[in-house]
């Protein structure tokens, strides 16, 4: 989230779409609920009358994967109508930029961008580029009329997003779609803010990325970036997967979204050399310029005493990717189904359900030598080989199951979605012979540590350098209990040396070894200090020689009344709760909208003579506003340029939002384009090619798979289910697996509420029951009538232990996903249903399913 | 005072149902008293739910180094005291007869999980990841011309390199393309830190979690 939960009180439109937090994050809804009682509008756009949407003072139901074409038109509509704070968008964002003069768009090269190889399915983004002046420094226009400036050819691109194509694509009523309209852009105003809550029915498609970028479009043309009650936010499914993600537990990020060097940076000069942008811009504050600095407190961390200036910091130490490399989720399923690997570490997650393709990933896990799974509980995962349709004697993969202990019985911390660390501590020791995490790492490292230095092996130098001061140690060197306070101190980093302010003179001790460091502006790339995660710099203060854990902290004080907390726990970066905050005031720092101040420049001196400075939230970066002579700078501090990009020339699939089609359309065209009815990125042909690879499989004949499939969480289940289902009043409130669909799908196939029904997709088949309902409503789609169905993705074959859960509906859906972010694709893909049972299934009793009926 | 879990329920139930059956009597004390004997001298810990990403305030009652109760933190801000269905069952994570409390292991071709000592299964691990690491570990990569690159264009493109340069020669990546690792959201940021940096000092770049899902 830019923003945070409690922030969204302080919104007047509140957009879910591709969401469901009355459902997902039901407590977050307290914040909605706020909103609402003060006035403030809640729209739901979904596939489904969800809980939020029986919540929402406006709904209107979308068919899946069509979200581009929908805010396509709310980008035109703006446009249109001229309803955009042009102050902001002329200031802060690149509207006013000029493109090279070659770039054409879909509207003239019928649905690509220019660039685009239809050989090698890539662009070449030559002429995506921005036209810059002698000094680099792109060319503008801040009267927004240059034909090829940003904004102009927004207006020119989304024109093609006519009302009447968008109702014809996304099968949205016209009422319903201008409604949504007028909502969203009643907060061009500067005192008029909206927000938007998306998760995975963004995210889990072919086009996933630029779902996303299409509202950021919308809340910069809006002036809404950087606003309490506005910013684009994400509601992340897991508990830490904010902090699993800037922990960099991903194939292409170290920590601190670090990227993962590869195999041709064959120095830490060259590393940074490349990945550190350069700005021309004056007024930029460019802060990955820092990346430097980073990387190199990061190997410290690693590394400590053994990383030195001569050895690279142990640069050679850090495994790299060959370049273009995938090791993407995808891939990794793809390359074990074909033998790749023979070790596994399945910690704390169960693939078997939760990944697209599940069948293959079942299939592909019989493929391992050895897997260790780490869990509270025993899971489809860590029993693939007794799992349906499996004989055991025929895997031949040894598996070893480590039980994990509950949150409750360790401490450490978690961020959550709103990007605050909040720490957990241990109320019991681990049940049984349960251990925590961090005490599995510490054996295993210990271990496999040891045989290195008895017995040597390849390339030990990365295992035996490693640090690992976590505690007392036992006799034999290893650390007896893991003190995560002490991780959690790595994290934050320290001075490596005793470090001074050379410019003083003498030169002023601003940092003594062994201290930690303040926050990341004291990192540097000598190798000085060290942090593990430079965004985490500052979760942990030193005062009066003590540490204080700013992540315990349970402050109550609201200084600014919008609900910021700024003394509970702790947020990345500095603390700071709303990011970007510095686009919520005018180029003289006062407030866009006095009323939700989250920051305000005072230009009153203090006695030494100096402004009293910013108030509110830790602001972005402590410059001066941007009208200030010399030394005020732009609000975007993360971005090269210092503004909001619209015109997105990094992507792989085109620099602005396109519709394309799923890869498994219910239509036989794209009504934008007739020859690209995919994300012509996606390399179809070769995904036809390897049909061979049952993994791979995917359908696009909608005869044979005529309704749209999409799946969803349920407010009683937890993603894979693996913890929720052995809980006894979660699995009596949800039982078992189903299918929803509209009464006039189930009529046309004579399947009545409870009937069991077999879903078919081109991977592979399921039954469960029915459950009718008027939540689903078919939808008129290019003069043919849709039908939506949908399913929840928490069962599985193992709890309950007769089986009556079902099984997983991520065998059903397919194994591709898009082309940047390479999130499979789970939202919408294609389905056939078959009625198998007349009668009503013996469980779950017919108590279970009242009140679920229409 | 301890309270048998069977009796607290029973009394509950028998509150609850005077309550909903409407006799008109004021059952907020004996509510009240039922409530303080279930967390009376109990010991109390923050905590904060594992389920979505609110991050909901917990408050778990512990007696006898037993969780006997967890609750909403009405103290924290976002949740001011409220949980969801999950967040409300977490005393049944915790507290859960079909929990995992010993290593288990599963032979090739073995029908059944047996029990095991965490030190053997340790050990086991380690022989295994050193065995796979030391066998499959690359000390460098050789990149492709770019005349072979454009020679060997096709089938294989998805998941195939990009390392081109003039003329093919080596470059280090001191990996193992052996071993994979998944996860996990579910674990604490520190563990997640300790995560990454063991995986990768082993040389494993396959790592992915949650997040790409």
């Amino acid at each position: 989230m830019t923003n945070h939960w409690i922030d969204l009180k302080n919104a007047d439109v509140i957009l879910v779409m591709g969401a469901n937090p009355a459902a997902n994050h039901p407590i977050s809804m307290k914040w909605v609920t706020r909103a609402q009682e003060r006035g403030s509008k809640l729209i739901c756009v979904d596939p489904r009358f969800t809980q939020t949407a029986s919540k929402a003072d406006l709904y209107a139901p979308i068919r899946s994967g069509t979200d581009i074409a929908f805010l396509g038109g709310l980008i035109h509509y703006l446009i249109s109508n001229d309803l955009i704070f042009r102050d902001y968008v002329v200031e802060y964002t690149d509207a006013p930029f000029l493109v090279h003069p070659d770039f054409k768009m879909p509207g003239d090269l019928g649905g690509v961008f220019s660039g685009y190889s239809d050989e090698t399915s890539k662009y070449d983004r030559k002429t995506w580029a921005f036209q810059v002046d002698e000094k680099g420094v792109p060319r503008r226009d801040p009267t927004l009329r240059a034909p090829n400036c940003v904004f102009q050819l927004l207006k020119k691109h989304y024109s093609r997003y006519t009302i009447d194509k968008v109702v014809d694509i996304t099968g949205t009523p016209k009422e319903k779609v201008l409604a949504v309209y007028e909502a969203i852009a009643s907060t061009h105003k500067p005192d008029r803010v909206a927000t938007v809550c998306y998760a995975m029915g963004w995210t889990q498609h072919t086009v996933g990325v630029q779902n996303i970028r299409a509202f950021s479009i919308v809340q910069l043309l809006l002036g809404n970036m950087g606003m309490a009650g506005g910013g684009v936010n994400a509601l992340r499914g897991e508990g830490n997967v904010q902090g699993s993600t800037d922990h960099g537990l991903l194939f292409h990020i170290l920590t601190g979204y670090l990227p993962s060097p590869v195999a041709s940076m064959d120095s830490l000069k060259d590393y940074i050399t490349k990945l550190t942008p350069r700005t021309s811009e004056p007024r930029s504050v460019n802060w990955w310029g820092n990346r430097g600095k980073y990387i190199t407190s990061y190997l410290k961390a690693v590394y400590g005493e053994k990383a030195t200036k001569e050895n690279d910091y142990g640069y050679a130490w850090i495994p790299k990717v060959d370049d273009g490399m995938k090791a993407s989720w995808l891939a990794i399923f793809a390359k074990m189904y074909l033998g790749s690997f023979d070790g596994f570490f399945c910690w704390g997650m169960n693939p078997a359900n939760s990944s697209a393709g599940a069948g293959k990933v079942r299939e592909a896990l019989g493929k391992l030598k050895w897997m260790v799974a780490v869990d509270m509980f025993d899971h489809e995962t860590a029993s693939f080989w007794r799992g349906p349709g499996v004989n055991p004697k025929d895997i031949k993969t040894e598996v070893f199951l480590l039980p994990a202990c509950s949150s409750v019985e360790k401490e450490g911390s978690i961020s959550n979605s709103g990007r605050v660390a909040q720490w957990r501590y241990k109320a019991i020791e681990p049940i049984g012979q349960s251990k925590s995490d961090a005490d599995i790492l510490n054996e295993l490292h210990f271990r496999v540590k040891s045989l290195y230095l008895k017995g040597g092996g390849k390339f030990a130098d990365p295992i035996v350098n490693l640090t690992w001061d976590y505690g007392e140690k036992d006799a034999s060197g290893k650390v007896k209990h893991l003190d995560v306070q002490k991780v959690a101190g790595e994290i934050n980093g320290y001075y490596t040396e005793d470090v001074y302010d050379q410019t003083a003179n003498p030169p002023k001790l601003v940092g003594k070894r062994g201290d930690l460091v303040t926050n990341f502006v004291s990192l540097r790339d000598d190798g000085t200090t060290s942090s593990g995660n430079w965004l985490y710099c500052g979760s942990l203060a030193q005062k009066d020689g003590k540490i204080v854990n700013q992540m315990e902290r349970r402050g109550k004080e609201d200084a600014t009344g919008l609900g910021l907390y700024p003394n509970w726990a702790w947020a990345w970066p500095v603390n700071r709760r709303v990011i970007y905050n510095r686009a919520s005031v005018d180029p003289n720092g006062n407030p866009w909208d006095p009323k939700r101040a989250v920051l305000k420049w005072n230009a009153a001196l203090n006695d030494a003579g100096k402004p009293i400075g910013w108030q509110g939230d830790i602001p972005d970066g402590p410059a001066p506003p941007l009208a200030t002579e010399k030394e005020g700078k732009l609000p975007f501090i993360m971005k090269p340029l210092g503004v909001g990009s619209m015109f997105g020339p990094g992507l792989g699939d085109g620099p602005l939002p396109e519709h394309y089609e799923p890869m498994e359309s219910p239509v036989p065209a794209n009504l934008m384009s007739k020859k690209y009815r995919v994300n012509p990125t996606i390399p179809f042909e070769k995904f036809q090619a390897q049909a061979k690879d049952p993994s791979f499989l995917f359908s696009s004949d909608f005869k044979k798979y005529p309704y749209v499939g999409t799946t969803y969480r349920l407010a009683e289940h937890w993603q894979s289910g693996s913890m929720t289902r052995p809980v006894a009043w979660l699995l009596e409130m949800q039982p078992q697996m189903f299918v929803e669909m509209d009464p006039d799908l189930a009529a046309q196939k004579g399947i009545r509420n409870g009937d069991m029904v077999t879903v078919i997709t081109a991977r592979g088949q399921l039954s469960c029951p029915a459950l009718v309902t008027v939540r689903l409503q078919p939808m008129m789609v290019q003069g043919k009538k849709i039908h939506v169905i949908g399913m929840p993705w928490h069962f599985g074959w193992q709890h309950p232990a007769d089986g009556s859960g079902g099984d997983s509906v991520n065998l059903l859906v397919p194994f591709v996903g898009d082309p940047n972010a390479l999130i499979p694709e789970s939202k919408a893909f294609l389905v056939n249903l078959v009625k198998t049972a007349e009668k009503r299934t013996p469980t779950p009793p017919k108590k279970a399913l009242q009140g679920r009926e229409g | 005072m301890e309270i048998n879990r069977r009796e607290f329920m029973k009394t509950s139930a028998a509150a609850g149902a005077a309550f909903v059956s409407g006799l008109g009597f004021d059952v907020s004390a004996a509510q009240t008293y039922a409530k303080a004997l279930r967390i009376k001298g109990a010991k109390v810990t923050t905590s904060i739910c594992c389920f979505c990403s609110v991050g909901c305030g917990l408050l778990v009652h512990t007696s006898a180094g037993k969780v006997i109760n967890i609750e909403g933190d009405p103290e924290h801000p976002i949740s001011e005291g409220s949980l969801c269905a999950k967040g409300s069952s977490i005393y049944q994570v915790v507290n859960n007869p079909l929990r995992v409390t010993k290593p288990r292991y599963r032979a090739p071709g073995a029908a059944a999980w047996k029990e095991v000592e965490w030190d053997w299964a340790l050990d086991q691990i380690a022989r295994r990841l050193k065995d796979t690491r030391d066998r499959t570990f690359k000390t460098t990569v050789t990149s492709m011309s770019r005349e072979q690159k454009a020679a060997d264009a096709g089938e294989e493109a998805l998941l195939f390199p990009d390392l081109v340069t003039d003329k093919a020669r080596d470059f280090v990546v001191n990996r193992t393309d052996g071993i994979a690792h998944i996860g996990s959201a579910a674990l604490d940021n520190e563990e997640c830190y300790l995560t990454q940096k063991l995986m990768r000092s082993w040389g494993v770049v396959h790592i992915e979690h949650q997040a790409r899902l």
